[in-house]
């Protein structure tokens, strides 16, 4: 049983840092039906602003997740005006090319700074209790917090203020929202630096619990996180957010009780079975398409 | 005006294709290093332990072919620790850089496709670092490949003496082990250690895996940990094993950890910090010994790289390198053949690490390695093992 609580505690753990990601999806997706791939991207450059802040400014914890969090919005309300706005009346396609072009931009440029993989030093001191013989440590406890405070203020900002309305709103529907007089340029803007911010602190996360980087960890994280936005029915907020937690247990848990070789074939079997029976995701609505 | 235009277009491109003719004025030889990717330490250790082995011969006049001295010049080609790249610029070194042999690339997952070609080409290669023993074995015929070679050991060696030091010198009863599925070198040495460990009498109680690319650990060491094992047998290249390490730890892991070659960089000791002290890997040699020849390599190297300590595959790339000049100087001529046929009967080469001599029709040499010990942040000799 204490062996269930201890894989139980990292599946949360590893679920916090893919719905901080998941997030950035979904929300891009919500409000322009596009997907953004560059977003695996924007998280790795939240890592290694961590990193930058972290090892080479000797920043505290708090002013070093500000850094990325501003860093990474800045980045992603830049690639929005500069690659993605160009595009909004182009086919889908073409934005969906532009932002995988963004994505391995980001990472040779990264990769052309200095190729060597980069070690975090440790923001927070490196302690640890026992809790009736689960050990807890304080990395864990500190990614699944503030995952939960930033994904609660999240919650209040689309739900309880103006712009969280229009946000709503333009998702409903971007033909007719336009003509009532809401700044859609200005709102699109706040969508992405909302959901860059998300995965800016993601990132911090990420480097503090897994603390050896690299300027490709975020291919794979964000496929992971992508999987999870499909999974909760990508475009709806709370969807992505369930969508990462069970994709991080199923993953904790098929290697836990089940030989580790066939993690990634258990889960993403699973995964697919889901997809037959919910094609939308848990939370997706059905669309009809206008022709 | 158009057909002039065409023609000077034409003619241009054929000065950049250099034309297909030999170049013989300096003896040609391609390198083929990870310089970008995931293992970039490993690239520019291969590049600067070549790179010294070509000053050193060109300081003393350069090699003698057909009583001319000629210079050694470098082709140094970045695979950028991807199979397709690393087929791509061997393709590239051979048929248009004119290399008379390559040395690289280290990773057996890159070195694998650049040997197939060497070998189809007819052109030596001299892998330093690779341990598979199938990257000098041909794929269909299960027979040694005629023009691929190795400075180093190979992980069949590798898996077994570890296995054995495992049990013997570290006394250890149950042993788990973590590796990448993905790899097919570090399954092999996950394998063949399990062999060896239970034939010396010990229990494998966890054999767990992940998958290239993978961060989090989380799962498999908590299940590690609860089979209570004596040690942990990691075969992870140095970027992964640092994150790996430190995620047992804060799971509350205390047992040492036992790793292979692909430790062995210092950077591993570097990201690890306090946590990977007092674990073991194995290697092919130790910058701690009192070889005089070892000695003098890393005194020369450190003057040359700003007192950087060579790591193995600087030494191993210095010794391929050396074994393969040495092998155009016994030819005597740039024919790929004949310098295939001098590197196979090459007299014992006293190289830094270790003694290099190939059987008659194999590319893999027999010899030694060490056994290291992560101490006050970096590796101390422990241990000498003989095959």
């Amino acid at each position: 049983m204490i062996y269930f609580f201890q894989q139980a505690l990292n599946a949360v753990q590893l679920g916090s840092v893919y719905a901080l990601i998941a997030l950035g999806y979904t929300m891009v997706y919500g409000v322009l039906s596009m997907i953004n791939f560059a977003h695996g991207d924007f998280f790795m450059v939240g890592a290694f602003l961590c990193f930058i802040g972290a090892a080479l400014w000797h920043l505290a914890f708090v002013p070093v997740l500000l850094l990325s969090m501003g860093g990474v919005t800045l980045l992603g309300v830049a690639t929005e005006r500069i690659a993605y706005r160009p595009l909004r009346n182009a086919p889908k396609v073409s934005a969906i090319i532009t932002s995988l072009g963004v994505g391995i931009f980001l990472e040779n440029f990264t990769l052309g700074l200095n190729p060597y993989p980069k070690y975090v030093p440790p923001l927070l001191p490196s302690l640890g209790f026992n809790a009736w013989g689960v050990s807890v440590s304080i990395f864990q406890l500190s990614t699944i917090g503030i995952s939960f405070g930033l994904m609660f203020a999240l919650h209040l900002i689309v739900n309880k203020t103006k712009a969280g309305l229009a946000m709503r709103a333009i998702s409903a529907d971007r033909l007719i929202v336009p003509l009532m007089g809401v700044p859609v340029d200005k709102i699109i803007a706040l969508t992405f630096a909302l959901g860059s911010g998300l995965g800016g602190a993601a990132g911090v996360m990420y480097a503090m619990a897994y603390p050896v980087i690299d300027p490709y960890i975020g291919i794979i994280v964000g496929w992971k996180a992508f999987i999870s936005a499909v999974i909760g029915g990508i475009g709806n907020i709370r969807g992505a957010v369930l969508g990462a937690y069970i994709l991080a247990t199923v993953e904790i848990m098929t290697a836990a009780f089940l030989p580790s070789t066939y993690r990634d074939l258990i889960t993403f079997s699973l995964l697919l079975t889901l997809l037959i029976f919910r094609p939308r995701g848990l939370f997706g609505k059905a669309e009809i398409q206008k022709v | 005006m158009k057909a002039k235009n065409i023609a000077a277009i034409l003619a241009s491109l054929s000065m950049l294709a250099g034309c297909g003719k030999a170049k013989t004025d300096t003896v040609r030889i391609g390198v083929i290093a990870e310089l970008t990717g995931a293992i970039p330490a490993v690239g520019a250790s291969c590049r600067n332990g070549a790179q010294m082995a070509a000053q050193e011969i060109n300081d003393a006049g350069g090699i003698e072919i057909g009583g001319v001295k000629k210079k050694v010049e470098l082709f140094i080609e970045d695979s950028a620790s991807k199979p397709e790249q690393a087929a791509g610029v061997a393709q590239k070194l051979i048929n248009r850089s004119d290399v008379v042999a390559i040395v690289g690339p280290n990773s057996s997952s890159n070195a694998l496709p650049a040997s197939e070609i060497a070998e189809k080409s007819g052109t030596v290669l001299v892998t330093p670092w690779s341990t598979d023993p199938k990257t000098t074995l041909d794929s269909k015929t299960q027979q040694p490949k005629k023009f691929v070679f190795r400075a180093c050991f190979t992980d069949t060696f590798e898996g077994k003496v570890l296995g054995g030091f495992a049990r013997k010198e570290l006394k250890a009863g149950k042993a788990a082990i973590l590796y990448d599925v993905a790899s097919d070198v570090l399954k092999t040495q996950a394998e063949i250690f399990k062999k060896s460990f239970e034939e010396n009498g010990g229990r494998v109680v966890a054999m767990e895996t992940y998958t290239k690319g993978d961060k989090d650990f989380s799962s498999q060491f908590t299940k590690i940990k609860s089979a209570g094992p004596d040690l942990i047998f990691l075969p992870s290249y140095y970027t992964d094993v640092p994150l790996q390490v430190q995620q047992a730890r804060r799971l509350g892991i205390k047992v040492p950890f036992l790793g292979s070659d692909a430790w062995s960089s210092e950077d591993l000791v570097r990201m690890c910090g306090a946590d990977c002290e007092g674990s073991y890997l194995l290697n092919h040699y130790s910058p701690g010994t009192t070889n005089p020849v070892t000695q003098k390599f890393i005194a020369a190297y450190k003057g040359l790289y700003d007192g950087a300590v060579p790591d193995d595959v600087a030494a191993l790339s210095y010794d391929a390198f050396q074994v393969l000049a040495k092998s155009v100087a016994m030819a005597g001529t740039l024919d790929r053949t004949a310098v295939r046929d001098a590197l196979s009967r090459i007299p014992a080469y006293p190289g830094v690490t270790g003694t290099i001599k190939y059987g008659a029709d194999s590319g893999d040499p027999v010899k030694g390695a060490v056994i290291l010990r992560i101490k006050n942040g970096g590796f101390a000799w422990f241990a000498d093992v003989q095959p």
